[in-house]
Formats: structure tokens, C-alpha cells, sequence
């Protein structure tokens, strides 16, 4: 099972921007408890959406050959709550990228008003550092999480 | 108009405590990035990709920050620069004061050498150029 907290792409420039979506629904258990009478989507799973719509968009941009990792939260500001019912935009942009690294500038929506800013930082894990001791076969982007892109029509460049 | 080294000084520090989440009067010129203001790896690429942005220039991989010479085993000996990686780390980095590394050229005491003064060296040079 893969840890998925994105419904779809609704836009995608390559190399440049995406814009993801994601539906809050009660039906996600993890609401019941955050917070019991109050349910609201956790800002840290916001955080979680943001790098998955930035993600794909810097592993896109490699063909899907690196193995794309998030390295650092730069910035994340919340400015409002997402509850059951609302839709969340994640609107990534990728900011600079290179061999090692990309830096991205991302904007949460609730329902197409802008309600945050999260910043991130992605390493290509193998460019920058080739002393982990990672696994040479791609554990970000396998088989399973490509075949599950084609649910999201987004397919790699050749 | 060209930079002062007090501007350039107070815009690396502006993009310092943004990187890194420090106060203000944390950044000195002495300040070392990893000892003092506890800068880990990928905040060295987060501060090169800032730099760039915010002085509109372009700092090629290994130019500000030379990690690439520092693992390279051709120069290194034993956890030491060898005489030659020595040479050619003062070459790389003209930048930096290199003074008190050569008598213990221990790669592991090269954090102890970078500090804020030499990014602004850095950034200073850049601009010059």
C-alpha cells in the first residue's frame, strides 16, 4: 500500500508546475480523531499532499530515473483549516533544479482560495550522496507507484 | 551600483536566518554555518540555491562550498588532505581563510573553517568579477 494523500492532477506543465487535488471526506478515520467533534485535515498531511504534487513534478521532470527524496521543509504557513467537504489545491512550482536538488515554491488552496504557502526542498538522492548506502533499484518511483500515475493520466517522457 | 561588503553582508544574513531558522544577531562574520549555526547538508545547497536567487548569480556546484575535493580520495589520505588536496583546496577556495587548517588539514575540522565571512568573500568576489 502506498501512502497516497492526492486524489489527481489537474494541471501539469513539465519541469515547471502541477497542480494537485485532493477531497476531504469523513469517510478518511484519521479525521475522527483530528479532532474528536472537530474534524480537520492535519497541516503536517498538508505538508504530506504538497510533497507528493512537488514530487512527482521533480521525478517528472528526470524521466522518473532519480530517486527524488524530500530533504527539507523550508517554510510552511497555514493561514486556515480544510474540513470534510472541502477540496485542497497544491499548486507546486519548481523554483531552481539541478543534477543534485530542486527547490519548490508551493501554494495551498481550500476550494480555490489561497489559504498557505509551503516551500520545499528535494534531493536527488543519489547525485547527493552516494556514501547512504541506498538501494540501487528506484524504491521511490517503482513499478507499483507508476502504474498507479497512469490513474492520474500522467505518463513519462521518453 | 556595486554591493557594499555590509550590504552583501546583511543580505547573506537575511538569507541565512531564512534557511536556517536563526535569530539575527546569530549571524556574525565568525559565525561557522555547521558548529554555530547548525547548518546540516542539504541546507548548503538550500543557501546556494538562496544566494543565487537573491544575487542573481549563477554558483556552479563545488565552487562556493568544495565538498566534492573534501571526498575525493585522490586528496585525502588517511582522513587528511594530502599535500597536493591541500593546494588545491586553497585554489578552490579563495574565498575562505584557510590559515589554521594546514597544520591539522583533518577533513573533519573543515567546518570549523567556513564560516558567514566566507560566503560574503564569496559573494563579494562574484560580483566583482
Amino acid at each position: 500500500m502506498r501512502w497516497i494523500w492526492i486524489d489527481a492532477f489537474t494541471e501539469f506543465e513539465s519541469g515547471r508546475r502541477a497542480r494537485a487535488i485532493k477531497n476531504v471526506t469523513l469517510a478518511e478515520e484519521y479525521l475522527h480523531d483530528h479532532f474528536p467533534g472537530y474534524p480537520v485535515l492535519p497541516p503536517s498531511l498538508m505538508i504530506e499532499g504538497m510533497a507528493q504534487t512537488a514530487g512527482i513534478l521533480v521525478g517528472e521532470a528526470g524521466g522518473f530515473r532519480e530517486k527524488v527524496i524530500l530533504a527539507k521543509v523550508r517554510r510552511a504557513e497555514f493561514d486556515d483549516y480544510c474540513v470534510p467537504g472541502d477540496t485542497v489545491g497544491y499548486e507546486a512550482v519548481i523554483e531552481t533544479m539541478d543534477a543534485a536538488a530542486a527547490s519548490i515554491d508551493g501554494t495551498v488552496y481550500r476550494n480555490d482560495a489561497k489559504i498557505g504557502s509551503i516551500a520545499l526542498m528535494f534531493s536527488h538522492a543519489d547525485q547527493a550522496a552516494t556514501n547512504l548506502g541506498l538501494p540501487e533499484h528506484n524504491f521511490v518511483f517503482n513499478d507499483q507507484f507508476m502504474d498507479l500515475l497512469n490513474t492520474y493520466r500522467l505518463k513519462s517522457r521518453d | 551600483m556595486a554591493l557594499s561588503r555590509d550590504e552583501i553582508f546583511n543580505r547573506v544574513k537575511d538569507v541565512l536566518v531564512e534557511a536556517l531558522g536563526v535569530e539575527d544577531d546569530e549571524v556574525t562574520e565568525t559565525a561557522t554555518l555547521s558548529g554555530d549555526l547548525g547548518a546540516e547538508s542539504i541546507d548548503y545547497l538550500d543557501i546556494v540555491f538562496r544566494l543565487e536567487r537573491d544575487f542573481s548569480i549563477k554558483i556552479p556546484r563545488g565552487e562556493l562550498f568544495p565538498d566534492d575535493l573534501l571526498n575525493n580520495p585522490e586528496y585525502v589520505d588517511n582522513g587528511k588532505l594530502t599535500p597536493v588536496g591541500l593546494e588545491k583546496l586553497q585554489e578552490a577556495m579563495p574565498h575562505a581563510d584557510l590559515s589554521g587548517f594546514a597544520d591539522n588539514p583533518d577533513v573533519s575540522r573543515m567546518p570549523e573553517f567556513f564560516t558567514v565571512g566566507t560566503i560574503v568573500n564569496y559573494v563579494e568576489r562574484k560580483l566583482a568579477a
